[in-house]
C-alpha cells in the first residue's frame, strides 16, 4: 500500500477566530485560521478542515472570506463544514476555494440533501460529519446515536445504520466524531470507528478525544481510519506534526 | 507577460487553481496575468490553458458542451500547452462509466472507469473509495512537467474513477491502488493529471511552475 493515512488538523472557527471547546461547551481561544493553516502546512499537514461552529447566517460571509485567505497560503486540501444547507452553499464554498464541505445537520433534516449534493458536485467533495454519542449502557452490546446541531440535539438515529445510509446516499468520507470523548484527550472511541469504518465503503475521518500521539496511531490501527483529525494537541503547542508524523511512522503507520 | 487562462465550467476548485498559479508566478517572477474564464475569445488569446474540473462527469460534460469548451479545446490543444486537472483529464478521454455511461470530450484514446466496490489490497484488507489522499507517482516516462520533482513523490488524490488509456505511449505517470493506473497523460501539447497539484503542497506547485514555462509539444 503506498496510500498515506493522513493527519487532519482541525480548526474550530467562531467569527473568524480558532476556538476549541471541551465537549462541545467551555470554548477557549486558539488564534488567527488562515496563521494557523499556513503553519501546519508548512509542518507536512496532509489536509486542514475548518469548522464554523457558529455557522449563524451573518457569519456566512466571514467564512467565505477566511477560506479564500486560507485557500490562497495553502496548498492542501481543505474541507469546509458548518451550516452548508444549500447546494448554493457548497458552491460558494468550492468557488472560495474548499475542496470537500461537511454536512451535519442538513444531512439529518434532509437526507436527500446529501443525494442532490453528491450528484451535483461528485461524492469526492461530500464529507458527512458525524457526531455520535454511545447510548448503550455498560456491559450491553454497544450502540451510538447521531447528535445534531453541535451535539446539542438527539435524533434517536443509529450511528452505523446512518453512515451506511448516507454513503448510500453519495457521501464521499465520513468524518466520525465521538461527542463522548471531544476534546476529552481520553483517545478516540475506537469501538466506534472501528464499527462505522468496517461498515462503509468510504474513507472515515476518526474524530474527538486526542490527547497523545499514540491515540492517532490506535485510530489507524485500532479504530481502522483512514485519516485522524485533532485540535488541541496541535494548537495548543502539545505536539507539532513532524513529531505525530514521525512517532505513527515509526510504529508502522504509513504517512507522507 | 504569460496569460493563463483557467477553465471555468462552473465544476471547479478554481480559485484553488488559480491561486497556486499566482502564487508560483511570484515565487518564479514570472509576469503573469490569470484569468478564470468560459469567454472564447480570452480562451484564444491565452497563452496557456489550464482545464480543472471537479464533480460529476455527466453534470460537468453537459457544462463543457454548452459553454462549447469541447471545440475550443480541441482548437486550442494544436496552439498552446494545455494543462487538464482530475475531472479535466478524465473528460479527455473518450468516455466515462460514470452516471451510467457519459460520451467525453476524446483527445485522449481510452476510457474513464470506477475502481470497483469491493477493492482489496494483496493482504485482503479494503481499500476505501474514492481514492483519497497522498499516494506516489512514479514517473514513467521523462517530461519537461517532471522538472525538479524527484520520481515516488506523494500528491493528493480524490477520485473515484480513473483513465484507462489506449496508448501506452501517452503515459507519463503511474500511482497503485492496489493495482497500477495512469495517473499523467500527455501529448503533444496537453499534460493532464490525475491528482490535484494545487493541494499537492511543494511537488504541485513545482509542477505549476514548470508549466510556466514548458514550451509544449513534449
Amino acid at each position: 500500500m503506498s496510500l498515506a493515512k493522513r493527519i487532519i488538523p482541525c480548526l474550530d472557527c467562531d467569527n473568524g477566530r480558532v476556538v476549541k471547546g471541551v465537549k462541545f461547551v467551555d470554548i477557549r481561544d486558539a488564534g488567527d485560521p488562515v496563521e494557523i493553516s499556513k503553519r501546519y502546512c508548512d509542518q507536512g499537514a496532509d489536509e486542514i478542515t475548518f469548522l464554523d461552529i457558529t455557522a449563524s447566517s451573518e457569519a456566512r460571509n466571514t467564512t467565505i472570506h477566511t477560506v479564500e485567505a486560507i485557500a490562497s497560503q495553502v496548498f492542501i486540501p481543505l474541507t469546509v463544514g458548518g451550516g452548508i444547507r444549500t447546494l448554493q452553499d457548497i458552491r460558494n464554498m468550492l468557488n472560495a476555494g474548499a475542496d470537500k464541505v461537511g454536512i451535519n445537520t442538513s444531512a439529518v433534516l434532509n437526507p436527500e440533501f446529501v443525494r442532490e449534493a453528491s450528484e451535483r458536485f461528485g461524492s469526492q467533495c461530500i464529507v458527512v460529519a458525524i457526531d455520535a454519542k454511545r447510548v448503550s449502557k455498560p456491559g450491553e452490546t454497544p450502540r451510538w446515536e447521531i447528535f445534531t446541531h453541535g451535539g446539542r440535539k438527539a435524533t434517536g438515529l443509529d450511528a452505523i445504520e446512518w453512515a451506511r445510509k448516507m454513503v448510500g446516499y453519495g457521501a464521499g468520507e465520513i468524518l466520525l466524531t465521538s461527542m463522548d470523548r471531544d476534546g476529552t484527550k481520553s483517545g478516540f472511541d475506537l469501538a466506534l470507528n472501528r464499527a462505522i469504518s468496517e461498515a462503509v465503503p468510504v474513507p472515515v475521518i476518526a474524530s474527538g478525544g486526542v490527547g497523545n500521539l499514540q491515540d492517532l496511531v490506535d485510530g489507524i490501527i485500532d479504530g481502522k481510519a483512514d485519516a485522524v483529525l485533532a485540535a488541541s494537541i496541535f494548537h495548543f503547542g502539545e505536539y507539532t506534526i513532524p513529531q505525530a508524523k514521525q512517532y505513527m511512522r515509526e510504529r508502522g503507520v504509513e504517512v507522507r | 507577460m504569460t496569460h493563463v487562462a483557467v477553465i471555468d465550467y462552473g465544476m471547479g476548485n478554481l480559485h484553488s487553481v488559480a491561486k497556486a498559479i499566482e502564487h508560483v508566478g511570484a515565487r518564479a517572477n514570472v509576469a503573469l496575468k490569470v484569468s478564470v474564464t468560459a469567454d472564447p475569445e480570452v480562451l484564444k488569446q491565452a497563452d496557456r490553458l489550464v482545464f480543472p474540473g471537479v464533480g460529476a462527469m455527466r453534470d460537468c460534460m453537459a457544462e463543457i458542451r454548452r459553454l462549447n469548451i469541447d471545440t475550443i479545446l480541441r482548437e486550442q490543444v494544436r496552439e498552446k500547452p494545455v494543462l487538464a486537472i482530475c475531472v479535466g483529464m478524465q473528460a479527455l478521454l473518450q468516455r466515462s462509466e460514470e452516471n451510467g455511461g457519459v460520451d467525453c470530450i476524446g483527445l485522449f484514446k481510452g476510457q474513464v472507469r470506477h475502481f470497483g466496490n469491493d477493492l482489496r489490497d494483496a493482504s485482503g484488507v479494503q481499500l476505501k473509495v474514492p481514492h483519497m489522499g497522498w499516494n506516489r507517482v512514479r514517473q514513467i516516462q521523462p517530461h519537461a512537467m517532471w522538472h525538479g520533482i524527484p520520481d515516488n513523490e506523494r500528491f493528493y488524490f480524490v477520485h473515484s474513477y480513473f483513465v484507462s488509456p489506449d496508448v501506452r505511449a501517452e503515459v507519463m505517470a503511474e500511482a497503485e491502488y492496489p493495482k497500477p493506473f495512469c495517473v499523467a497523460l500527455a501529448h503533444e501539447n496537453v499534460f493532464a493529471v490525475q491528482f490535484h497539484p494545487e493541494k499537492s503542497q511543494s511537488n504541485g506547485l513545482q509542477l505549476y511552475e514548470n508549466f510556466l514555462t514548458w514550451n509544449g509539444q513534449a
